[in-house]
């Protein structure tokens, strides 16, 4: 990419002097049609005469600002249209309501916009023009840091910021009292003849190279961290039993990255010792919680147990994995006895909320008992559990809190076949009620169904057994991620954002100071500024430096000598006095 | 739980409701001192004989000034530095809203006064807010509208205390201000509560309050923009010799393209790496919060569109063949997205940014 100044002034001279001091990029001048070199030029074009014109297109400004654009314009549709990655249910929700939209849309990839080829293909364009750019000028940049600043052009009044007179001191002395004080502002200066030249600023153009190679670090960081990662989600009831390894198979459900191998998944796990909730009691938020963690007991490598406690935007960290905190509902601990007396099972049954009030709903499955007479028979419960009990005559039992206030489990059960030994993957908390194989237990003719509270015991008839509920506990699901690449993701980051700052406000200025013998013998001294238009800072950064070599040359009182004052005076001078 | 803890102070709460619609009456009192103030000047010479434009250019060349002075004795001045413009078309500056009518000048000064005061209560609508939850008053839409406002408000103000030249502004940021806090009481109301556990985090100071302060900057550049897209209008129409449309004497008064273009480059690209961090610190807050720093969550998507849209137009607006109009297009492009981000996601498009009720 060409790096002529376009902020600066258009005369020869000063392009010359000015190139490479704007670090911002810059459109390159279209080639002429019909010269012969572009591809309108006719069919003299070999391959590598297109390769050529197909990467100067690509590495120009105005493509990488067109694909800039697009990039951002390809970003819209991901934030309108549900996402698989985010929302598979509302995607499968798209897919059944819109038979003709939906099929195109999973064609063009609407689903997964951020995984698809046209938006792929946009940002690896994107970042190759980027290379193509940055590479070229870092080189060029190194080159200016081991050379000097370009020397005085020629018609130093041709620069934004000029000023000039005539004095008596030697011109060694003028340019020796500007080169002091030029090196105490921190300028890099390199004699010339008869002049000097100054630069300052480079870290205006080291900020704009460390930002753009920084997006590089952050691009490799999320291709990283994609490719290799894994998240899951695992309910854990309270107690032992219920206790996580991370283990492929312990999660609830998993996604990871391309390139995830589970032989690579680290060593730990947790058991949930306590989960405490509390909720606001009044107000228009009435019931949502205002604070929730889980007290849990947790080994990694060293297989050792510590405690701690996980709370919401606190996660735990073991190993390179963290665990968060993401949802919890209550889990029924029951007791269930078969037709023998035995018990048949007896633990936490954790059940999904369906409310913010956590109205919630689960099955029990006891896939080994046996009935009255010692002839294997499954029994299943089904049941609504509401925290806080109101009975709505229309909707039935519901919940009007989230807390334990006043608790009641709603069962109803079944006996027969279950249907889990099909060997198929079942839901843990759906029963198969359809199945012919599955009988719902009923009293006169009515189904069986029984409001409970902690202590109670339904006994199920026919002597088919019994169920008792122990005590209502609280479950809480845990999102285990390992993502690597966040430290690279995160350094990126921030060089990104320290040498944005430093490209946005460090201005890159040049100062130019040239003392001759003029044609009276007397010394003519020039000095001219060069900086960002944005900027008045440049002029007034000379006017500085003209106040301290002035005091060391003085002026010398008589009429102008100098060969660029031959403009008269006009009224922008008085108001300048 | 004791309902006074968790709870809210509802005097505090109440208290800043009518600090809101104080302030709100005030800025309206405001509002109708700056058209005064446009009124007046409007029939001042300046205004009427807007075409009158001096084109003075900066360019001259003197070189040592020797004045006399008593006793005859003559004392140098320094030199002086002569400055060559780069692209502005060399014309300077409107007057002013008040285009140097006494009778407007004088609205102008009230405009600015009330101004103040109006800040002032709307600064202690938004500490009572704070003060009635004890926390950081931006934890829903209402409360993140009302401090951009007063964030807006207070940027203007520091910069016309700097004695920066910013007063053309005043109008419409007050205009602006106006809309901001209608929509806030009207719309997107709430009453004063605690907030969500995962809103629970000093990342709420941080990324809130740097989204808000970027929201109001951004909001005083697209101001300067659409200003010097009028400007800019007026300025060619002027060179074509028929500036006579129905607003120039509006146009007239308003600072020079090149120093509207100026400003607002100054405040985007001031404040376009703070929006940067506001990304990187929602970033680091998602990753503790959702488990995945980046996960193209609507708000996270149209805040990456803006970014890249404010990033194309500090690109541009460097770039020879996209500086100026083209470049102010793609600013407003920006400040659009960060509307629709606010506004539009908020409101229309269910993510995981939308807590605490609209």
């Amino acid at each position: 990419m060409s790096t002529t100044d376009t902020d600066a002034p258009d005369s020869g001279a000063s392009d010359a002097a000015a190139r490479a001091l704007s670090t911002a990029p810059v459109e390159e001048a279209e080639p002429e049609s019909g010269s012969g070199d572009g591809p309108a030029g006719g069919p003299r074009l070999g391959v590598l005469g297109w390769a050529r014109w197909f990467w100067r297109q690509l590495t120009s400004m105005r493509v990488a600002l067109i694909l800039l654009f697009l990039l951002s314009l390809a970003a819209i549709p991901g934030s309108i249209i549900p996402q698989t990655s985010t929302n598979p249910v509302k995607v499968s929700d798209f897919l059944k309501s819109h038979s003709v939209l939906g099929p195109v849309y999973t064609k063009l990839g609407l689903f997964h916009v951020y995984s698809s080829v046209w938006f792929s293909a946009i940002y690896i364009l994107l970042f190759v023009s980027l290379a193509g750019c940055i590479l070229p000028r870092s080189w060029q940049f190194i080159g200016q840091l081991r050379g000097n600043p370009p020397r005085a052009p020629r018609k130093l009044d041709r620069m934004p910021a000029y000023a000039t007179w005539v004095t008596d001191a030697a011109p060694d002395d003028v340019l020796t009292a500007a080169r002091g004080t030029l090196r105490r502002r921190r300028y890099r200066v390199a004699p010339g003849e008869g002049s000097l030249a100054a630069e300052k600023g480079y870290l205006r153009e080291a900020g704009n190279l460390v930002f753009h190679i920084a997006l590089f670090g952050l691009l490799i960081a999320f291709a990283w961290g994609t490719l290799w990662k894994s998240d899951g989600t695992k309910l854990v009831v309270p107690g032992p039993a219920g206790g996580f390894t991370n283990n492929q198979t312990q999660y609830d459900d998993l996604s990871h990255g391309a390139l995830f191998n589970p032989d690579d998944m680290a060593h730990f796990g947790l058991t949930l010792d306590d989960f405490h909730a509390a909720y606001q009691t009044s107000g228009p938020t009435k019931g949502t919680p205002t604070t929730f963690y889980a007290d849990v007991t947790y080994f990694g490598a060293d297989n050792k147990d510590h405690k701690t406690r996980i709370r919401v935007n606190d996660p735990l960290n073991i190993e390179g994995n963290k665990i968060y905190l993401t949802s919890h509902g209550y889990a029924m601990n029951v007791t269930v006895k078969d037709g023998k007396g035995n018990v048949a099972y007896s633990g936490p049954v954790p059940f999904l909320p369906e409310d913010g009030n956590l109205t919630s709903q689960g099955v029990i499955k006891v896939p080994d008992a046996v009935d009255s007479k010692g002839k294997p028979e499954q029994l299943g419960f089904a049941g609504l559990f509401t925290p806080t009990t109101t009975i709505d005559p229309v909707m039935g039992p519901q919940s009007t809190f989230p807390a334990l206030k006043n608790p009641t489990l709603f069962l109803t059960a079944y006996y027969g076949d279950l249907g889990m030994d099909a060997g198929l993957p079942q839901n843990v908390y759906v029963l198969d009620t359809a199945s012919k194989n599955l009988h719902q237990f009923t009293v006169g003719g009515q189904p069986l169904k029984m409001p409970m509270v902690v202590g109670d015991t339904l006994k199920l008839p026919n002597g088919a057994g019994s169920i008792t509920l122990d005590g209502v506990s609280q479950w809480a699901d845990f999102e285990i991620v390992h993502q690597p690449g966040i430290d690279l993701a995160l350094g990126s980051a921030l060089a990104m954002l320290v040498g944005l700052a430093a490209s946005l406000f460090i201005q890159r200025r040049r100062i130019w100071v040239r003392a001759l013998p003029g044609a009276d013998g007397r010394t003519v001294v020039e000095l001219a500024g060069l900086g960002r238009t944005e900027s008045p800072k440049a002029a007034e950064e000379l006017a500085r430096l003209v106040d301290v070599v002035h005091a060391q040359a003085p002026s010398v009182p008589e009429e102008p000598a100098s060969p660029s004052t031959t403009a008269p005076e006009d009224s922008s001078d008085k108001e300048h006095a | 739980m004791i309902d006074i803890a968790a709870g809210v102070n509802e005097q505090f709460a109440n208290l800043s409701n009518y600090l809101v619609y104080s302030a709100m009456a005030v800025y309206t009192l405001a509002f109708l001192a700056h058209i005064a103030e446009w009124t007046f000047g409007s029939r001042s010479k300046v205004a009427r004989s807007s075409a009158a434009l001096p084109a003075g250019s900066g360019t001259s060349a003197p070189a040592v000034k020797v004045t006399k002075r008593g006793g005859g004795t003559a004392v140098l001045e320094r030199p002086k530095v002569v400055t060559r413009g780069g692209d502005d078309r060399g014309i300077e500056d409107g007057k002013g809203a008040a285009g140097g009518d006494e009778q407007g000048e004088l609205y102008g000064r009230i405009a600015i006064s009330l101004t103040v005061l109006a800040f002032a209560l709307h600064f202690g609508a938004v500490v009572f807010r704070g003060l009635s939850v004890d926390r950081a008053p931006w934890g829903n839409m209402y409360e993140f509208s009302v401090t951009l406002g007063l964030v807006a408000v207070a940027a203007y103000l520091v910069l016309l205390a700097l004695g920066r030249s910013v007063r053309w502004i005043g109008l419409f940021l007050v205009t602006a201000v106006l809309l901001d806090l209608g929509l806030a009481v009207s719309v997107l109301y709430t009453s004063s509560d605690q907030l969500v556990p995962a809103l629970h985090s000093y990342w709420l100071w941080i990324h809130v309050s740097c989204a808000i302060i970027c929201g109001a900057i951004f909001h005083l550049g697209a101001v300067a923009t659409i200003l010097y897209l009028f400007r800019d209008r007026y300025e060619v129409a002027l060179a074509a010799g028929r500036a006579n449309g129905r607003f120039a004497s509006v146009w007239a008064r308003l600072p020079a393209a090149a120093t509207l273009d100026k400003f607002a480059y100054r405040i985007n690209a001031a404040v376009f790496p703070l929006w940067t961090f506001t990304i990187m610190a929602g970033s680091i807050w998602a990753e503790s919060a959702w488990g995945r720093y980046w996960g193209w969550d609507p708000t996270e998507t149209w805040s990456f569109i803006t970014w890249v849209a404010y990033a194309c137009y500090l690109h541009a607006r460097a770039t020879a063949g996209w500086k100026g109009r083209k470049a102010a297009y793609l600013a407003l492009i920006g400040f659009a997205c960060f509307l629709f981000n606010y506004y539009g996601v908020n409101v229309f498009i269910v993510g995981k940014h939308s807590y605490a009720g609209v």
